[in-house]
């Protein structure tokens, strides 16, 4: 269960503010987090707590394949990223390193930046605290929840191939 | 129910003899690729995952393309982090400075990739290398990891959309001038999960670096990758450089689609993209006159020689107009070296232009033409986001060769034709 306040961009929210190339040569996830979103929202970095959410709308993560992006997103304090629709090389990065994004286009629409929202990412259920409103997110396969409940591509493929049981 | 040519493939790096769209497949790689961006963050979930060995020496590419010759500190840092890897497993195709091109430019030059391959390459315009009949897609550093360890990744089968071309490009008209208007058609999530696949009587008229160009920018539409045909001129560019046996899939006469798009290739005009979204295109005359600082003829997107030459041929003779800084940017060495060779280097710079080693460089904003607050770019490259080549208050308007060559002449956006008159 994750809980937390709102941070609401919209639409094709590309890799380039997320995190912009200029700081792709930051050696760790706290260098890149201290420039994440800065292009659209300087603000962002110093308002952000642990476990704050990000809503975006459709085409999250387009662009650049850099893995930076979700490292910055996740290092910066936010807990999991709820979109209508997700670009597929950020989708997959989020899902390699093990960090909960949830696609919801009704949530995408109506939850507003400021609202204090709680998921939960196993069952899909997004609670918006704020106006009282419920949305459920498609769930993911679960060839893909066993990757995030290993903790990642990487962790998953370790336990895959030194046999054992995989959760 | 048929397959598409993507599907085809993945069916057959799976091991399996029918594949549908939205089946989560596992397939082997052929070749796994990364640069001296991504290539380190992978080389970190690499080591700490506790893998030892990679699983072919082979079947890995690592190219240092984006920040070099390294810009500062700490892009020297990240090329030193991939070029220890690149040792200690003795990678057989690492290219360094001196050698090195932009990988998408690179790969197909040097044979390493090649019809019916499936690649993966931690860099989002490894979709390029479907010019060649190849299924491949931009990744992660984390999945570029896994396939380094395992020769083998995830999939989730796409769906496809049809793009049906048509009759034979006019001159001064491109493959990107081809791609922009599509993007521009379906928008920038408009192929979103999906391949875009390139078929009918068109493709045969289109060069192969025109089809690089379009294969380049698929994932501009969302799309997870872009393949065309293999055609006699695929197999004539393969000729010579491509070792391994090429394996050709055609998609099946009852492949099912989930859109079908046409385009009528000797009705397009040279197009851009203005700022901040490649979808955003206009014809060139209908924003011709547009101030510039700026112009950039390179990348992955359009550093070629078919695109060198072009340009060449409308800088020759002419001047890049004052007050307009203009680079070029071969994307090989290769390129360079026939640029040398065939005197279009010396057009360049006898126009007044900068003539630069292979490096991403500007595309990215990373170093060789950075811009400031309130300047404007034309530029060969495949993005236009805010900040993408500096300042966040600069722009980037996404032109072919042809149009990018025009306005630097022109000191403004320009088409080539206007050119005829000057």
């Amino acid at each position: 269960m994750y809980q937390g306040t709102v941070f609401q961009y919209g639409d094709n929210v590309d890799t380039d503010v997320i995190i912009p190339a200029r700081y792709l040569n930051a050696p760790s996830a706290e260098e890149l987090a201290k420039h994440c979103m800065e292009d659209i929202d300087l603000d962002f970095v110093k308002k952000v707590k642990q476990g704050d959410i990000m809503v975006g709308g459709e085409n999250f993560g387009c662009g650049s394949s850099r893995e930076h992006a979700p490292i910055a997103i996740r290092a910066s304090g936010i807990s999991c990223v709820i979109a209508a629709s997700f670009a597929r090389i950020f989708y997959r990065n989020a899902i390699n390193i093990g960090f909960p994004i949830l696609e919801c286009p009704e949530a995408a629409k109506r939850i507003r930046s400021g609202d204090t929202v709680s998921v939960n990412a196993e069952s899909g259920t997004i609670t918006d605290l704020t106006t009282g409103e419920v949305f459920h997110a498609t769930p993911f396969p679960a060839f893909i929840n066993r990757i995030i409940a290993e903790g990642g591509l990487l962790p998953y493929l370790v336990a895959k191939q030194k046999g054992g049981e995989v959760k | 129910m048929g397959m598409t040519m993507t599907q085809k493939i993945l069916a057959a790096h799976a091991g399996l003899s029918a594949v549908s769209a939205g089946d989560l497949i596992e397939a082997k790689l052929d070749i796994v690729l990364g640069n001296d961006v991504t290539t380190p963050v992978a080389v970190k979930v690499f080591d700490e995952a506790g893998f030892t060995r990679v699983f072919d020496k082979d079947k890995i590419a690592i190219v240092l393309d984006h920040y070099t010759p390294c810009k500062d500190i700490k892009s020297a840092e990240l090329c030193a982090t991939a070029r220890a890897f690149a040792k200690r497993f003795d990678i057989t195709h690492f290219y360094d400075v001196g050698a090195v091109g932009i990988e998408h430019a690179l790969l197909p030059e040097k044979g390493i990739v090649g019809p019916g391959d499936c690649i993966i390459g931690a860099d989002s315009h490894t979709c390029t290398y479907g010019a060649l009949g190849a299924f491949s897609t931009g990744v992660g550093s984390t999945d570029m990891a896994a396939g380094m360890a395992t020769g083998e990744n995830w999939f989730k089968v796409p769906s496809a959309i049809k793009v049906v071309l048509k009759g034979s490009l006019q001159p001064y008209v491109s493959g990107k001038d081809v791609i922009l208007h599509l993007i521009g058609m379906i928008g920038v999530d408009g192929a979103l999960y999906r391949s875009l696949e390139f078929t009918g009587e068109g493709v045969a008229a289109l060069s192969m670096d025109d089809r690089f160009t379009i294969a380049n920018m698929a994932i501009e539409a969302g799309a997870k990758n872009g393949i065309f045909p293999v055609d006699e001129k695929t197999l004539d560019y393969i000729k010579n450089r491509f070792k391994r046996e090429a394996r050709i899939f055609e998609a099946d006469p009852d492949a099912s689609y989930e859109r079908e798009v046409e385009i009528d290739l000797c009705s397009l005009k040279p197009t851009v993209s203005l700022p901040h979204l490649p979808s955003n295109t206009k014809t060139v005359d209908e924003v011709k006159g547009l101030a510039i600082n700026q112009v950039v003829i390179g990348s992955c997107t359009n550093g070629r020689i078919d695109d060198m030459r072009i340009a060449a041929s409308i800088l020759k003779g002419r001047r890049v107009a004052d007050g307009i800084r203009c680079i070029v940017i071969p994307a090989t060495e290769e390129v360079y070296l026939q640029c040398i060779r065939e005197g279009l280097a010396e057009i360049f710079i006898t126009a007044g232009a900068a003539v630069s080693t292979p490096t991403c460089g500007p595309c990215l904003g990373g170093h060789m033409g950075v811009m400031s607050a309130g300047e404007r770019a034309v530029a060969t490259t495949n993005r236009n986001f805010v900040g993408r080549m500096g300042h966040t208050k600069s722009e980037v308007i996404l032109a072919s060769p042809a149009v990018a060559a025009a306005s630097a002449v022109m000191g403004a956006v320009a088409s080539p034709l206007d050119l005829e008159e000057v």
